[in-house]
């Protein structure tokens, strides 16, 4: 009999463990087919690669076409995917939206979703997403203003639009909050690599000790970062295994916080309507640390109280 | 606006001028041997693609910058030929079949990328030269003496470009079949065979020009160029069909593109001036353009297919 009961508390044991891991909320994603529009390569290190990494982690195998700089392109992309009958369509570009706009109503059974941008355009199967990027760039701008020696931070941004130019204002506050100037160039280029090197190398002419970017032309700024030794922090994808020795931190996008809940509502027959957004409360947004970079405990818990103060609304990013 | 006047600024500014000059001077040097014998190739956007990935590729596995370069010329080399064969044998519609090359190249140069390398990731840069006595002169020496070999090299092909276009028989040949094809054919210069050489020469620095810019930058990123190729067709123009307007087209180019950088990061320049400010380069190729337009001549056969007996 002790045996036996042994056994049922094993069993119940088991029952409880699988129940806190998932049990009804949990979405069935087999035979869910997903196809993801991008405007650069799939493992860019930065935009595209996010929302590929969240579909994946999702369990899905996307479809994807990427390197739809040309919206035309891409455009034609989305509704041969809408025409193959896939459950969701990810047009992953602000540039996208006029084309969705067009493509959509044609296509009533398909979901589609469209970021990073905050319009479904009133369409009933089409959501939108967006992320708080300047929530992980204060956050980050507080971590910089503790490693610049000189009080001089370089920012180089793409276009000044979208979650690029959030993540650039919220970096801005947050290396004002601890003391340091950042100042922001826009190289009016999602893809100018040498545009951003020169840039990077400007800014350490001009004194700057430490650097940060956004967009996936950023890697010719990196390694500038990289010969000069100074510290540079990513941000939509970790990118530390761009230069190991000088990446301090990324904040990473977790586009499947969103996803989960979209797709368990095109499931359920809500093919859209509804604009998500990631913060760094909904764990949508994540400050990833390089474990290769030395940074003190001090400065992390500066971060952290960062962090706190975004989520209880104690600190604005000004965004 | 006086951080602007200050040494470090201006180190930059004319540094930065010259690194960016540098794959658009070379670019532009190779399509003026296709042009000045009558071939327009505007497919070098896509051959420098090609070149930078074959180059940074080259590295990223051998770990020899100087490999890597190699890698770029015999890029270059096949598709010039390529385009020769289009261009000179198949006389195919010189804008056209450029348009072709182009887009041949920068969707080859992504897929080769995605499926061989992936996440991008560093090289090594070319060595830097300072050159011994002149790079400690104050201010001119950070800025003209401190680059890297390939920055003197590129530097070291307009006089040699000059000296074969004007003083060499070849130079002659190909300004006659530039000029007049049915003349210099009748004096019994192959004009299919010079055209060969020269559309290849172009093709070569073209890949040549795609290597020094993915070296230097140490890293390769889909789309790499961002049309510097097309800038460096139009530099052509803009120099007259000459080397040594060529180099001062793509030197100032490049200076305006590192100044308007410049006062950007130094704030001169408020943010919402920033679009306006980054077409200054372009503006300043365009308005030279029209100058040229009035005081200089293409070469009279220049998009001309040639036909013995046509």
């Amino acid at each position: 009999m002790n045996k036996k009961l042994a056994w049922l508390a094993v069993l119940a044991a088991f029952a409880l463990i699988a129940a806190a891991c998932g049990g009804d909320d949990d979405v069935d994603v087999s035979d869910f087919r997903v196809a993801i529009v991008a405007p650069s390569a799939a493992n860019d290190l930065a935009f595209t690669q996010s929302i590929v990494d969240a579909v994946e982690a999702m369990g899905i195998e996307p479809s994807i076409s990427e390197s739809m700089f040309v919206v035309d392109d891409a455009g034609a992309a989305i509704r041969d995917y809408a025409d193959q009958g896939f459950d969701l369509v990810i047009a992953h570009g602000s540039q996208y939206g006029a084309s969705l706009q067009e493509i959509a109503p044609e296509f009533p059974e398909v979901s589609f979703a469209w970021g990073t941008a905050a319009d479904t355009f009133g369409l009933d199967n089409v959501y939108s997403y967006e992320a708080a990027s300047d929530q992980g760039g204060y956050v980050m701008g507080v971590i910089a203003s503790h490693l610049t020696q000189s009080g001089n931070i370089g920012v180089v941004g793409p276009v000044e639009v979208g979650d690029a130019k959030l993540y650039v204002d919220g970096f801005i506050a947050g290396a004002a909050a601890g003391g340091a100037a950042a100042t922001a160039t826009y190289t009016d280029s999602f893809s100018d690599v040498a545009l951003a090197s020169e840039t990077a190398q400007a800014f350490v002419a001009s004194g700057a000790d430490v650097l940060t970017g956004t967009a996936q032309m950023v890697v010719g700024a990196v390694t500038v970062a990289d010969d000069e030794g100074i510290p540079w922090f990513g941000t939509q994808a970790n990118q530390t295994e761009l230069a190991t020795d000088i990446v301090v931190a990324s904040q990473v996008y977790h586009w499947e916080v969103v996803l989960e809940d979209m797709i368990k509502k095109i499931q359920d027959g809500e093919l859209g309507g509804e604009i998500y957004e990631i913060t760094l409360e909904n764990e949508g947004l994540v400050i990833e640390y390089n474990d290769g970079y030395d940074l003190s405990d001090e400065i992390k818990d500066a971060a952290q109280e960062a962090i706190d103060g975004i989520i209880d609304g104690s600190i604005s990013t000004g965004a | 606006m006086s951080d602007l006047f200050t040494q470090s600024a201006m180190i930059a500014i004319f540094a930065g001028g010259i690194r960016l000059a540098v794959p658009l001077l070379v670019a532009s040097l190779g399509e003026t041997y296709g042009q000045r014998s009558g071939v327009l190739n505007l497919g070098v956007d896509g051959i420098m693609l090609l070149g930078a990935f074959g180059g940074y590729y080259a590295v990223l596995k051998t770990e020899s910058v100087w490999f890597g370069l190699l890698v770029g010329v015999g890029v270059g080399v096949v598709m010039g030929l390529l385009s020769a064969v289009m261009a000179v044998t198949l006389k195919a519609d010189q804008g056209i079949s450029g348009i072709g090359v182009f887009l041949f190249g920068l969707g080859m140069s992504d897929l080769l990328f995605s499926k061989l390398v992936g996440t991008p990731r560093g090289i090594d840069k070319f060595p830097k030269l300072d050159i011994p006595g002149l790079s400690d002169i104050p201010w001119l020496g950070e800025m003209v003496f401190r680059h890297s070999v390939v920055i003197y090299l590129a530097f070291a092909a307009i006089p040699l470009s000059m000296y074969i276009i004007n003083k060499t028989t070849f130079g002659m040949n190909i300004r006659a079949v530039g000029e007049n094809p049915e003349a210099a054919d009748s004096l019994g210069v192959s004009v299919t065979r010079v055209r060969y050489l020269t559309v290849t020469i172009g093709g070569t620095l073209a890949g040549v020009a795609g290597a020094i810019l993915a070296i230097d930058l140490g890293i390769f990123q889909q789309n790499i160029t961002n049309a510097r190729g097309f800038i460096a067709v139009a530099l052509v123009y803009f120099g007259a069909w000459r080397p040594l307007g060529i180099m001062l087209g793509s030197l100032l180019y490049g200076l305006v593109d590192s100044l308007v950088l410049q006062l950007k990061v130094l704030e001169i320049v408020p943010g919402e001036w920033s679009n306006i400010a980054a077409m200054t380069p372009a503006i300043f190729t365009i308005l030279a353009l029209v100058v040229v337009a009035s005081r200089f001549s293409p070469p009279s056969a220049l998009t001309k297919p040639f036909t013995r007996g046509a």
